[in-house]
């Protein structure tokens, strides 16, 4: 494979040379290896290895980039992102100043890679023997994939940076049908390369198989306004979709009506909601040391105590507005430029315990795991794998899976428990701009959400 | 490419090299202004053999390096599940016209000047809308050979405008937009603004929606994003095949109105997934999905065909991995009634343009549920308002059984599909 080490050292030189307000590049060599079922059989294992950098250049405010996996002719591209680049700028270019780094970030922790593949394929027939035990069931897919990623950053002002990044995912759908209906219900997981985190899920499988087969005897909710308390898991999915995205300061910098409504200091729920982002987090999916900008990770209150104190930030959003950058700068690869993104975002633990948060709830819903969540930032859906009637304090009967939507500036004020139970959910992956999936996690103790509405049918 | 297939001749008993390459150049605006210029040049190979009967898989950006990743395909193969096949051999393909070269040539400037001018028309009408367009041409080679002397190779092109505005009013976000994408250069922006400023007039006003049922048109972009999804899963020979699909047993039966016809058609010209083959190099044909409502056809690659005894539709695609049946370009036949018409047949229901979140849901089975991004209340034969804070759900296959109207007017979203709007009686809506 090709030595990116080496390539760096020629395109340090060719960087000396430009003729940018700024200017970066990034190269990049990845292993990955994948394991697919559909059903009984195994439908397939591939294994891949890339090789690719970019350089991104700033004039008077404009940004060039090139991608490329050639990586000959080098000068040639970096003069081509500074055409480019010139092209676009007019104005004043602004980047948050930030010390240049030197640093070769050491691994952490195991890397997937080393694991034979006869040993994952092990488990994941385990698993899958598991799921086809439970009567009535239909399929199973599942999808086990883990990399390895080694990055160099350089840019014009003096930084190398090199990090490695392993990341594993492993999702598990287990399909169940009868009479031309179908039900399904699904695990998903992760981890930065601790392969343990997917070993020992036997009885977690058996079961997620189970709940999908008693799906079809399930009713549908009836659509409307309920009480709905969100599990760790999915309440971190609903934490990301409602509010994390909207505090990415990208959207935010240059619409000035969104400014005003996202002032700091503007009341978004009760005292004791406190939301936070944090790349330096050790050891979950979305921790990094530097981002792809080369700024060091941080922990950022985004709302403490109900009010908004915080965004997140690329140099050049901070920059514009006025604040720190908070080093949210990501690319999901060399072919991206990085774009302000969220890494682990949760909500901090309050008091309440899970059997206090549903005691006086008459009727409502429990709502479990996630499908999904999208945003379109003011209003957000997020749809829960398993969902529970409550009636009278307790948890009755299970639902078909549920839809859950709002409204930010409405939702986040009707939290009105949270539980003294965090967790974080490491299977999700997150899509903007056409980057997706990038390893993100979120998490959440139980909470409470009054009147929140539900898609029925 | 033919020393990869040669070296991995020589340890299994079938292989098959597929290379792309692309180049794309992305210019996009961010804040109503030119922001980002992009030049994006890909390469990759992917190697498919079948050892001791059964598939291996790996693929490499780096082409010269042949050792590994044939020793990466002889690894998997060892695991790799029984193929059930044969490669095509070397076999003549239809002619399907995908690549202008007029599209690589276009300088830059001119399509930052597309951009700029698009956002003009649409700043011109609304001043304070914030907007973000891409104007992007791409070219796409891809190769394929294989042990059996099969081979392939064609070129495509791909221009595309688009732009998504963001209003805001206090704390109310509307967004609107609309693109176009097409095989030859795209010249003019004036249809592509219509479109965004007929969307800023319906959605002037506020109007509220009852919690119940009601009869919903969706327009073309409703039917892309709320129906597309769980229909093609449904129609994908790998669902079939598992018996997960609930239409999997009803081939030839009537599943839909009668109203409704839909194809796969990888053979019209200049659309951006059109081809002369498949992925894995089978001719491309027209495959009738729905004929007046009756299942027809499943869509089905190689193996999944072979495990099905039937045989491929050529409809492999390869999102990185190995082929799977996927769709091309979808057509949705048009009726007989035209927009206005169904909107006048409305007493009280809605118009839904963009259901966001459609795709959480139980899309096995057929269900959706979304909040309506962008959609209009209908009174008395007339749009009155932009809804909010609205839920609709529904299942595809108990909505398309009953259909009231199929639109006479098809319009291409997202190069994907054509279709027209679609008139349904009554669907389940939510609101608060």
């Amino acid at each position: 494979m090709t030595d990116i080490r080496a390539v760096s050292h020629q395109l340090a030189e060719a960087l000396k040379k430009h003729s940018a307000d700024y200017i970066e590049a990034r190269l990049e060599e990845s292993r990955r290896s994948h394991i697919t079922y559909r059903g009984k059989e195994l439908e397939s294992a591939g294994q891949s290895t890339a090789v690719g950098g970019n350089i991104r250049a700033l004039v008077k405010g404009g940004w060039g980039f090139v991608s490329f996996n050639d990586l000959n002719d080098l000068p040639r591209r970096v003069e081509r992102a500074v055409e480019q680049a010139k092209l676009v700028g007019k104005e004043e270019s602004k980047l948050a100043p930030v010390e240049p780094v030197v640093e070769t970030v050491a691994n952490g922790k195991d890397i997937p890679l080393t694991v034979p593949l006869a040993e994952k394929k092990k488990l994941l027939d385990e698993y899958n023997e598991i799921i086809w035990r439970t009567p009535h069931l239909q399929t199973s897919v599942i999808g086990y994939g883990d990399s390895y990623k080694k990055t160099i950053f350089l840019n014009s002002a003096g930084s190398y940076i090199e990090q490695p990044r392993t990341d594993i995912t492993l999702r598990i759908s287990a399909v169940a049908a009868n009479d031309g209906e179908v039900q399904q219900a699904g695990i998903s997981l992760g981890s930065r390369g601790d392969f343990d985190a997917i070993t020992g899920l036997h009885q977690q499988v058996e079961e997620t198989a189970k709940h999908a087969v008693a799906l079809l005897s399930a009713p549908q909710v009836k659509g409307g306004e309920y009480t709905v308390v969100l599990d760790p898991v999915l309440a971190g999915v609903f934490v990301h979709e409602a509010f994390g995205h909207l505090s990415e300061a990208d959207h935010i910098y240059e619409n000035e009506r969104l400014r005003q409504i996202m002032v700091l200091g503007k009341k978004f729920g009760g005292r004791e909601l406190n939301i936070i982002d944090s790349a330096a987090v050790p050891d979950l999916r979305g921790s990094y040391k530097y981002d792809d900008e080369g700024v060091a990770a941080t922990k950022t209150y985004l709302i403490k105590e109900g009010e908004l104190v915080g965004r997140l930030h690329s140099r050049e959003t901070a920059a514009i507005m006025g604040e720190k950058p908070t080093g949210n700068a990501r690319a999901i690869n060399y072919r991206f430029p990085p774009i302000v993104r969220m890494t682990n975002t949760y909500i901090e633990p309050g008091l309440t315990s899970f059997n206090n948060i549903i005691a006086d709830i008459e009727e409502g819903v429990y709502a479990k795991n996630w499908f999904g969540g999208t945003t379109s930032m003011e209003m957000f859906t997020f749809s829960a794998g398993e969902a529970y009637m409550i009636r009278n304090g307790k948890i009755a009967e299970a639902l078909r899976p549920v839809v859950l939507t709002g409204n930010v500036f409405i939702t986040l004020n009707n939290i009105d428990a949270i539980g003294n139970d965090l967790d974080m959910n490491q299977g999700g992956g997150c899509g903007k701009g056409g980057q997706y999936p990038l390893p993100v996690s979120n998490g959440s103790p139980h909470i409470r959400i009054r009147q929140c509405l539900v898609g029925g049918g | 490419m033919e020393r990869i297939l040669e070296q991995a001749q020589k340890v299994a008993e079938a292989a098959e090299v597929f290379l792309v390459s692309a180049e794309e150049t992305p210019v996009q605006f961010e804040a109503n202004r030119l922001k980002h210029i992009q030049g994006k040049q890909s390469t990759s190979v992917a190697l498919r053999i079948i050892k001791n009967g059964r598939l291996g898989y790996a693929t490499a950006t780096d082409i010269a390096d042949v050792q590994s990743l044939v020793a990466n395909a002889v690894e998997t193969a060892r695991f790799g599940t029984k193929a059930k096949f044969e490669l095509p051999p070397n076999t003549p393909y239809p002619k399907v016209d995908i690549f202008d070269p007029d599209v690589d040539s276009i300088p830059i400037e001119k399509m930052a000047g597309l951009g700029e001018e698009l956002i003009a028309l649409i700043t011109g009408h609304t001043p304070e809308i914030v907007c973000e367009a891409v104007v992007e041409k791409e070219t796409i080679a891809l190769r394929i050979i294989n042990s059996r002397g099969g081979q392939a190779s064609y070129k495509t092109s791909i221009f595309s405008i688009g732009v998504v505005g963001n209003l805001v009013r206090g704390t109310d976000m509307l967004f609107v937009g609309e693109g176009q994408s097409s095989g030859h250069p795209l010249t003019e922006v004036g249809e592509i603004a219509g479109v965004v400023l007929k969307q800023l007039d319906l959605a002037k006003n506020q109007a509220s929606a009852p919690t119940r049922e009601l009869p919903v048109i969706f327009t073309p972009e409703g039917v892309a994003s709320a129906l597309l999804s769980p229909l093609m899963t449904a129609f994908n020979g790998k669902t079939v095949l598992e018996g997960a699909s609930p239409i999997g047993s009803k081939l030839g039966e009537q599943v839909f109105d009668t109203k409704l016809s839909l194809l796969d058609d990888p053979t019209i010209a200049y659309r951006p997934h059109s081809r002369p083959c498949d992925e894995e190099g089978v001719p491309s044909q027209h495959t009738p999905l729905i004929e007046q409502g009756v299942a027809a056809n499943f869509l089905y690659d190689l193996q999944t065909a072979a495990l099905a005894k039937t045989k491929s539709t050529g409809s492999a695609s390869r999102g990185g991995g190995l082929p799977l049946p996927s769709p091309s370009t979808l057509v949705i036949v048009p009726g007989k009634v035209s927009f206005d018409d169904m909107v006048s047949d409305v007493k009280e229901g809605l118009v839904i343009e963009q259901l966001m979140g459609a795709e959480q849901g139980n899309i096995l089975g057929g269900d959706f549920s979304g909040n309506v991004l962008l959609g209009y209340k209908v009174e008395n034969g007339k749009i009155v308002g932009r809804v909010k804070n609205t839920m609709v759900s529904g299942n595809v296959y108990q909505l398309l059984k009953e259909i009231s109207a199929i639109g006479s007017q098809p319009k291409w979203v997202s190069g994907v599909i054509s279709t027209p709007p679609i008139y349904c009686p009554r669907l389940s809506v939510a609101s608060k």
